[in-house]
């Protein structure tokens, strides 16, 4: 399609519908930036301006004045982190044991697997909300962690993952006595490190933005992860915009920098995440 | 996602008569039964947790669909599938149907077209496609409730950008989130411009993976442009489009941060109150329990009807190379 499109429409076409695209795209950034460093009254001018006359820094300040937003931060890492981490290793564990290790009724427990794909989480979420009560998780980090540690879903790319590397590599330290764990880590998953880097990123990315499930089980503000601290603020800040927006502008920032600097990793890892799906 | 059919069938794990003789052989040996204790040490940490809190959860909401449970309540009793009749019959439940199908309707032929769009566009031999794909990649990575805040201060109707962009053509300003009407189509926008990125980069991959030979022997047939993307590039893309559907589809089943930041209150007469939504409000808010239930496995019912359906279509209508 590629070069017979590029004649159909020619170079400039293109640039220009995909100028348009972009500016849409870009355009509500921007006004978050713009709006996030005026002044209230600023805020009021109609019609509406895109960049301050001044720059309100302490805008930023302020919010971190009104809310713990380091909080949320740190929240947020710490149990995005531990999710990450944990699923990676069960993941890896098992989708080793699915790509290479012989017992019985092996396929039955790989639907037992792959069925979790199906059931979306809002079908979970009510029990679960009892279950974790039940144990007295609520509003703690526990709640937020523990019934996430495993994911049937990185389990089968890790699986498809392991399948391609070459058995031969292994036989040779099985040979030596090595034992299946060693071989695990010190063979197979140096080799697969594209891969973990890959899975990783896509569970961090998932988890980083989940909302539903701390909103149910967190109650204090000290609990809240960042997209939870954020929409408690933006219900709290009513028509102060400007602040709305700075905080808008924290909750973004770290996240797309980390895009920006690493946006092959990102995209190649969405689409490669995308149609093994 | 993954037909659980089309998995290769292995010597042992069928199950059944023969799979019980086999595993009493299995255990016999004593280098088999060391890779089924491996086998079971390294499934173990992860089986625990689905097996924990996607199964028990799972059996555990079938049970309360069928009582009357509700916090703070008398002590729930069975009865039967009164929950299931009880939605069935109201309007709450059906209004959040129609909602939920209007998001769906509205949202998924326009990402669709869009989508493959811009990745027809970005796949040229041209300088700064990176640039643009980055750029259009922009809005998936960013956080839900930020892209919820900013569109709500970008339609706030006395303030806002785009109601001074309709003054500045003469037209009428709109209440947008606030309008019954419009409510749903202004969440649909956002979505949109929140989702499209993905599919642009899913498409993307589809594109890049057609193989050249099938444009050259459409260009010595002589075929037009438009020819050539009706038959060769649109059935050689099949695969990713139904992806790109079902996933689009069945997401939209589930939406829900997105409106719960941008209209916490459901919208102006619950216009834009969703299924899951609606599902929050009975679990969290009344206490519902016994309904929440029953409503969570109605949603489950209809994403599952939603797989098979595409599924069946898809056995005919896309072709796999």
């Amino acid at each position: 399609m590629s070069y017979r499109l590029g004649r159909f429409l020619g170079a400039s076409g293109t640039y220009v519908l995909l100028g348009v695209m972009t500016l849409v795209t870009v355009f509500p950034f921007l006004w978050m930036v713009g709006t996030a460093l005026k002044t209230q009254q600023e805020i009021f001018v109609y019609p509406p301006t895109l960049w301050p006359v001044e720059l309100q820094w302490q805008n930023f300040v302020r919010v971190f004045e009104t809310v713990p937003f380091l909080r949320f931060y740190v929240n947020s890492v710490v149990v995005t982190t531990v999710i990450t981490a944990a699923q990676v290793v069960t993941s890896a564990l098992a989708g080793y044991a699915f790509a290479r290790i012989d017992f019985p009724f092996k396929n039955a427990v790989f639907v037992v697997f792959l069925a979790t794909l199906i059931v979306p989480e809002q079908v979970t979420m009510l029990p679960l909300f009892l279950l974790v009560s039940r144990l007295g998780w609520i509003d703690t980090f526990q709640a937020l962690t523990v019934p996430f540690l495993a994911n049937a879903f990185a389990v089968f790319f890790l699986r498809q993952f392991f399948l391609t590397i070459p058995r031969e590599l292994e036989e040779a330290a099985r040979m030596d006595g090595a034992g299946r764990l060693r071989v695990l880590f010190q063979i197979v998953l140096p080799l697969a490190r594209p891969a973990l880097a890959t899975i990783a990123l896509f569970i961090f990315l998932g988890e980083w933005d989940t909302y539903l499930w701390p909103l149910i089980v967190t109650n204090s503000e000290s609990m809240r992860t960042l997209p939870i601290g954020l929409r408690f603020f933006v219900e709290e800040s009513g028509s102060q915009l400007h602040l709305m927006m700075a905080g808008a502008v924290m909750a973004v920032a770290p996240i797309l920098l980390l895009f920006l600097m690493a946006q092959r990793q990102f995209i190649e890892g969405i689409a490669m995440t995308g149609s093994k799906g | 996602m993954i037909a659980g059919g089309r998995l290769p069938h292995a010597a042992l794990g069928d199950g059944g008569e023969k799979g019980w003789t086999a595993l009493v052989a299995f255990l016999r040996h004593p280098r088999r039964r060391r890779d089924l204790i491996a086998a079971a040490l390294f499934l173990g940490p992860a089986l625990i947790v689905l097996l924990t809190f996607v199964y028990f959860p799972i059996v555990w909401a079938f049970g309360i669909s069928f009582t009357d449970w509700q916090s703070g309540g008398a002590p729930a009793r069975f009865v039967g599938v009164d929950n299931y009749t009880f939605l069935l019959n109201s309007a709450d439940f059906w209004r959040a149907l129609r909602n939920t199908v209007t998001f769906v309707v509205l949202k998924l032929p326009l990402d669709m077209v869009l989508a493959l769009a811009v990745a027809l566009l970005l796949n040229q031999r041209l300088r700064g496609m990176g640039f643009f794909r980055m750029a259009i990649f922009m809005p998936v990575v960013t956080s839900v409730v930020a892209a919820a805040a900013i569109w709500r201060v970008l339609y706030n109707p006395s303030f806002g950008v785009f109601n001074s962009m309709l003054d500045a053509f003469g037209l009428p300003p709109q209440r947008w989130l606030r309008d019954p009407s419009l409510a749903m189509p202004a969440v649909v926008l956002v979505a949109l411009w929140k989702g499209l990125g993905y599919n642009v980069v899913i498409f993307l991959a589809g594109l890049q993976g057609i193989g050249r030979v099938y444009y050259e022997a459409a260009a010595i047939d002589g075929a037009t442009p438009w020819q050539r993307f009706r038959y060769v590039t649109l059935p050689l893309l099949s695969p990713v489009t139904y992806f790109v559907a079902l996933i689009g589809v069945i997401n939209s089943f589930k939406v829900f941060s997105l409106i719960h930041v941008m209209l916490p209150d459901g919208g102006p007469l619950d216009s834009a109150q969703v299924l899951v939504f609606y599902l929050y409000e009975l679990a969290f808010q009344s206490f519902r329990y016994g309904r929440a239930a029953a409503l969570s496995f109605i949603l489950f019912g209809i994403v599952l009807a939603i797989t098979f359906l595409q599924q069946r279509f898809a056995e005919k209508r896309v072709h796999y190379e």
